[in-house]
């Protein structure tokens, strides 16, 4: 089907695109439109003003900076980010990631930025960014403002993105430790996702402190607190009986929603073969540092 | 309110100048502005891979494209990698194979191995799977899909082969 009619800017600035939008009517941003255009197809949205960001030069960069953050612009396309060296010395597991995301013809014009505005809870990256303790940088009219990808999907399909904040910069710190990311499909969406990520002590055999995080689930990326809490300054070796201890109490409190990916008991217990084999990879990996 | 745009771009080497409604989807401008329809549509939501073609070099959905972000680009179609005379090496081996049934997938399937082997002129069983799990095929079971691009994966080309 075909979206309804609407103008079409191409605007060269981040500011003139903010402005555009926030002209009059509904205005929206447009990068690869690979989850947009479905619903403008469907009709579930329409705007009078699409603002194609496509021609602002810088959003789509990735450095490693001087804070020892690694930077990744908005605009980075999966594929983009899949093949990227700083990710792939820094992040394998997010390249990984980004190497599956839905498929190839998704991959080649859909962006992180997208993915993550449009809040859909059957998602890879915001699972990991959360994991990754990502800010995300929004430009609006008054100025900039910084989300924790924790804070940043509100519910199903909403973020606390406001219309005309434009997303355009992802930061995170340079991973001290293993992070790893399973998921579980039956379509091109994950029914289950797990992101893990290590802080090691000095010496490499000590976990300082980790973030484990578990999507699609719910209505967004969920901490698993118990098993942060029992794994913070324990030895790698200890890890495995140490979230085997807590795993059914940390499981039991998530929220899951039931649907066609899936009864609530069913995608419990896959988050927690998903947990304890992101584990095992991290063990070995620490191991082999 | 609607825009109507003009751009320019390369269809299949062929320089195109043409105004279009901002809404237009890429699908729709090749085969009903510009006549050439082997280009499919089917599942209209980026699964299936039928409507696969090329922007410069890269596959993507045409179904789902808006037809002025073809501006100043490259589009290469299933006409484009089709011989003026005979088939194309990809399209002979899934000839050989019996790689086809009803043939409404096919065209998707060789833009995407296309792509794939100008990437990756010899892949791995993994990489090819990996590749083409976003094309769909109602007919084959995939398997003569599968031994097709490995036949060509083992072949030695020159870089101008088609």
């Amino acid at each position: 089907m075909l979206p309804s009619p609407f103008a079409f800017e191409r605007p060269s600035t981040i500011a003139d695109a903010v402005s555009a939008v926030g002209e009059s009517g509904d205005g929206m941003f447009y990068s690869g439109g690979t989850e947009l255009l479905l619903a403008m197809k469907l009709r579930v949205i329409h705007t009078d003003r699409l603002i194609d960001i496509k021609g602002i030069p810088g959003l789509d960069r990735i450095v490693l900076n001087d804070a020892n953050d690694i930077e990744i612009g908005a605009r980075c396309t999966h594929n983009k980010i899949a093949s990227d060296p700083v990710i792939r010395e820094h992040v394998l597991a997010l390249s990984s990631l980004c190497a599956n995301v839905a498929n190839v013809r998704v991959r080649s014009v859909g962006t992180i930025g997208g993915n993550l505005c449009f809040g859909e809870p059957h998602a890879d990256p915001p699972t990991m960014l959360a994991a990754l303790d990502a800010r995300l940088v929004l430009n609006g009219p008054g100025g900039t403002r910084v989300v924790h990808a924790d804070d940043f999907i509100r519910s199903e399909l909403e973020t606390v993105r406001e219309p005309d904040e434009l997303l355009t910069v992802i930061v995170f710190p340079r991973p001290t430790g293993p992070v790893t990311y399973r998921r579980f499909k039956h379509g091109e969406r994950p029914s289950v996702n797990v992101a893990m990520a290590w802080s090691l002590a000095a010496g490499g055999r000590t976990i300082r402190s980790a973030r484990v995080r578990v999507g699609a689930l719910g209505s967004r990326p969920q901490p698993l607190k118990a098993i942060e809490d029992v794994i913070q300054g324990i030895s790698v070796s200890e890890v495995r009986p140490a979230i085997e201890a807590v795993l059914p109490t940390a499981l039991g409190e998530l929220e899951v929603n039931e649907d066609r990916h899936g009864g609530a008991d069913y995608k419990r217990h896959l988050a927690g073969v998903l947990l304890l084999r992101n584990a095992e990879e991290a063990i070995a990996a620490a191991g082999n540092a | 309110m609607t825009d109507v745009l003009p751009i320019s771009f390369s269809l299949n080497g062929q320089a195109i100048a043409i105004d279009v409604q901002s809404h237009m989807l890429l699908i729709d401008l090749i085969r009903d502005r510009l006549g050439l329809k082997g280009t499919k549509r089917s599942c209209d939501m980026e699964v299936c891979g039928a409507c696969t073609v090329l922007l410069d070099g890269e596959p993507i959905s045409s179904c789902t494209t808006l037809a002025v972000d073809v501006d100043q680009r490259e589009v290469t179609t299933i006409e484009g990698v089709t011989p003026p005379n005979g088939l194309s090496r990809i399209q002979k081996a899934f000839v050989l194979h019996g790689s086809l049934q009803c043939g409404f997938c096919t065209p998707g399937f060789i833009m995407a191995v296309t792509a794939l082997l100008k990437a990756t002129p010899h892949p791995t069983d993994e990489q090819i799977r990996h590749y083409l799990h976003g094309n769909l095929c109602r007919c084959t079971g995939y398997t003569k899909i599968f031994e097709a691009v490995r036949s060509l994966a083992a072949e030695q080309v020159s870089e101008d082969a088609a």
